[in-house]
């Protein structure tokens, strides 16, 4: 489709109507038609940036939140704690920003590579000068498109284009191949190093040789009956709890890249050595793990390996990991993600009876059953192999991008949960903006003191929240700026999948996913869990 | 709670122990003085009521059989020596302004206001007064209502676009005011008004009272697909999601309301699409009708009443939060 100057004069409105359309509906047609016609409206160098935004490559952050928030508390003419209570409630900042803001003096068009070459324009510029840019800006806006800059400027676009979602627009829009889209859009790159011709037109660019291959993922299920086929048709294996990778052994590089698309490659240099003893065209999927001394550790441990910006050889030596393999997506050379997944998995047990077992490279280990009344006992006994469940997969599916129904189930153990006294609230974000639904929770210690130990936002309906909400409205001690301190009362049931050593809490625990599964009115706070069960759990969980 | 003890705010509601009269009580009572008909200012069970003389029939309507005497806006009611009158909040056809004076002292009750003329409720008027009630639905500096002429551009342009694609357009309002108000608002060209029953009664009653509506045509079922595609359906907001909408698919929902301005509510509210109208003031709305009351207390109940206080505070006013039992069915 011929782009026509009109068009492009209106600029970044398309770009907005885009993300107003993402933002309105949930029906992938709608959606993908949506990201079409953006695409046949734009210039190539707002594709790319929308292609960009949509998958995490925004522009570099030029301008800090801090300094926005004052700017925008100042150009609103409104104290900054109001600018605050505003944020808090509106759960947003780009929004927050665009609403407070006095209408526009002009209104001006420009294209969305424009408006971010000008937020790029604003690195390392004085401070005064980049306010006046942002001001002028802000002042040639109106309120949706200043939504819109100041989303740009934050880098915080949260809307949902999978990739899967991405890829199909885009292969509608090219007429190339969708899987051949998919594999175009990963790994690294950005719309200053690449352009719409030579990311997504052409046939190879100099990038492929590190590109990953989009991820498979699994859908949970809760019962074992709900697998199809015959026991025969299925593998199991333990489900790990590390960080997902995928490392790639091509032309003598070796390259490990997280599920999140991230290349972590540095983060893990006692890997890089694998590479003499991998065969050059191979890609290796599974789990990077915690581990020494033949057992898994905390998920705390690999945390510092991810964070820490330099891994010294102190970290190495307290935080050691393995890579724990269960797929073979690349095999001499070829992508054999179509080959069902049997037949992948022989070809890893081959290549694994030349590894050396004191390499940091293990196979995750098939475990055999006869019948599927055989998976219960084996996800009973899965924690104590330092394992958070089961991982259920047909031996027929091939490896496709994203999740697919019947192909990988996770079948995990079921979650810790403790009674817990709710003791402060806080109003929500967004969504539960108006009603309180942070609630932090405590429970006793030994010497009588209610610590606090966990936050919990999720898990109660609605009509629950409300009259949680009058309840504490009625029963507030005292408040702190959005939070209230209410009276020791109401019981809830806290579930979560890990519990760890804290420091930095004062009860001394620290909760992975914690959520509120049930309120407990039928307890009193003489009956909720103490610090002890807590402390016990996490004896039992090490 | 006021200088003298003019009105005294209890778990029933506000209340002059002088004249014995609480003011939008929560719960039955002996003498109501009813700001307006909305179910969480007039509630059932009161001896007696009185309003303004155009919200009366809604509310006999509302509340069935009940003792109720009006009072027309501007008029002085004495009980026990205390004046009672009523002023134009311009929140929905009706809504009052209540003021209470005694001995030289005056307390406004602002009830549900909005500040700008919507052309069919009563318009505003603000009241000087000492001591100013004042709700804060909409108390924070994010919310700007746009002119309503804008909006109901913008509502005219998506009821078109749907018809063109197929959709059938339904618009989402409260039965008493926002319906109202949409229904005078929609420009002809939309064609035809369809309503839901509840709105449809409510309208009924109104045009009884003398009061003049344009037409609608009550949703039934003699009416195609096609009749209703060449118009627009008008239903109250506890209908979306509903079986009633089920044979009308392929449907666009609009919700119109105040709360449409934040994206989180949209979402919430699973609205294609939100129009940003509302009965209550915006910030600019309520600091302006604050400040023209030239009253030196104020009280801030519905809605963020800390927020609203402390920035009156910051201002250098007398300014308290006052927690209302019904905050709870405002964020729904």
């Amino acid at each position: 489709m011929p782009i026509l100057w009109k068009q492009i004069s209106k600029g970044m409105r398309y770009f907005e109507t885009l993300f107003l359309s993402l933002e309105e509906t949930t029906k992938t047609n709608e959606k993908v038609s949506a990201l079409i016609d953006y695409l046949s409206s734009v210039p190539d160098e707002d594709k790319m940036w929308m292609i960009g935004i949509f998958s995490g490559r925004r522009p570099k952050r030029t301008v800090s939140t801090k300094n926005l928030r004052r700017w925008a508390a100042e150009k609103a003419a409104i104290p900054l704690w109001l600018f605050e209570e505003s944020y808090h409630i509106v759960g947003d900042l780009s929004e927050t920003i665009a609403l407070l803001l006095p209408p526009p003096a002009i209104e001006v068009q420009k294209s969305l590579n424009d408006w971010i070459q000008l937020i790029l324009s604003l690195d390392k510029m004085e401070e005064d000068k980049q306010r006046e840019i942002v001001f002028d800006a802000w002042d040639s806006l109106n309120t949706s498109s200043r939504f819109i800059f100041n989303k740009l400027i934050t880098g915080g676009f949260r809307v949902g284009v999978s990739q899967k979602l991405m890829a199909k627009a885009l292969a509608e829009f090219t007429h190339i191949d969708p899987s051949d889209i998919a594999l175009k859009l990963m790994g690294e790159w950005s719309p200053l190093t690449y352009s719409f011709k030579s990311l997504i037109e052409n046939e190879e660019n100099e990038g492929s040789h590190s590109r990953p291959y989009p991820f498979h993922l699994a859908y949970s299920i809760n019962e074992v009956t709900d697998l199809k086929g015959e026991p025969a048709d299925w593998v199991a294996e333990y489900k790990w709890d590390g960080i997902r990778g995928q490392a790639i052994f091509r032309y003598g590089h070796y390259f490990l890249w997280s599920r999140g698309e991230e290349l972590i490659t540095d983060k893990f240099p006692e890997f890089e050595h694998l590479s003499s003893v991998i065969p050059p065209g191979t890609v290796l999927d599974g789990e990077i793990l915690p581990f020494k001394d033949g057992l898994i550790l905390p998920f705390q441990h690999i945390q510092t390996r991810v964070t820490r910006k330099k891994i010294t050889s102190a970290i190495l030596k307290v935080n050691p990991v393995v890579f724990r393999v269960y797929d073979l997506l690349e095999w001499e050379g070829k992508d054999i993600r179509t080959k069902p997944f049997i037949e992948r998995r022989t070809l890893l047990d081959q290549l694994f009876t030349s590894i050396d077992s004191t390499l940091p490279l293990q196979l995750s280990p098939v475990l055999p059953f006869a019948e599927f009344d055989e998976l219960k006992i084996l996800r009973e006994a899965s924690s104590e192999n330092g394992s958070e469940g089961l991982m259920l997969k047909n031996k027929h599916s091939t490896y496709s991008a994203g999740r697919k129904k019947g192909e990988w189930w996770k079948w995990k153990i079921d979650p810790f949960t403790v009674d817990a006294i709710l003791i402060y609230a806080q109003s929500g974000h967004g969504r539960r903006a108006n009603l309180y639904t942070d609630f932090t929770f405590a429970v006793y210690s030994q010497e009588g003191d209610l610590l606090p130990f966990t936050k919990a936002y999720s898990g109660l309906t609605d009509k629950e929240f409300i009259e949680i909400n009058q309840w504490i409205k009625k029963n507030t001690l005292e408040r702190f700026g959005p939070v209230r301190k209410v009276t020791a009362e109401l019981v809830f049931e806290i579930a979560f999948e890990g519990i760890q050593e804290s420091k930095r809490h004062k009860s001394g625990i620290a909760l992975r996913f914690p959520r509120m599964v049930r309120w407990r009115k039928d307890k009193v706070i003489a009956e909720a869990n103490t610090l002890e069960d807590l402390q016990l759990l996490l004896k039992k969980s090490r | 709670m006021t200088n003298k003890g003019l009105l005294v705010h209890t778990a029933l509601g506000l209340y002059c122990p002088k004249a014995d009269v609480y003011l939008d009580p929560w719960k039955p009572v002996k003498k109501a003085i009813l700001s307006h008909g909305h179910a969480d200012h007039a509630r059932w069970g009161s001896s007696s009521y009185l309003c303004t003389p155009t919200a009366a029939p809604v509310i006999k309507y509302r509340l069935g059989e009940i003792n109720l005497e009006t009072l027309p806006f501007g008029e002085e009611k004495l009980i026990n020596g205390v004046s009672f009158s009523f002023h134009p909040a311009g929140h929905i056809l009706g809504s009052a302004q209540i003021k209470v004076s005694y001995k030289g002292e005056i307390v406004v009750f602002s009830g549900d206001y909005k500040t700008a003329n919507d052309g069919f409720s009563e318009a505003f008027e603000p009241v000087k007064c000492h001591t100013f009630i004042t709700e804060s639905t909409f108390g924070l500096p994010v919310y700007h209502w746009q002119d309503q002429k804008w909006v109901f551009n913008e509502m005219e342009e998506w009821c078109k676009n749907n018809r063109n694609n197929g959709q059938l357009s339904i618009l989402y309002g409260y039965s008493l005011g926002k319906a109202q108000r949409i229904l005078q608002g929609l420009p002809e060209s939309v064609g035809p008004i369809f309503t839901h029953s509840t709105i449809e009664a409510v309208l009924n009653v109104m045009r009884n009272q003398g009061v003049s509506l344009k037409n609608t045509i009550p949703v039934n079922e003699h009416l195609t697909r096609a009749d209703l595609l060449s118009g627009v359906i008008i239903a109250p907001p506890a209908v979306q999601n509903s079986n009633w909408l089920k044979k009308f698919e392929p449907i666009r929902n609009g919700v119109v309301s105040g709360w449409m301005a934040l994206r989180g509510a949209r979402r919430r509210r699973n609205a294609d699409k939100g129009f940003v109208l509302s009965d209550h003031a915006d910030w600019e709305g309520l600091n302006e009708a604050i400040s023209l009351t030239g009253a030196e207390n104020i009280f801030v109940t519905h809605g963020y009443t800390d927020i609203l206080s402390k920035w009156l505070i910051d201002k250098g006013l007398n300014a308290h939060p006052l927690e209302t039992n019904f905050e709870g069915d405002e964020v729904l």
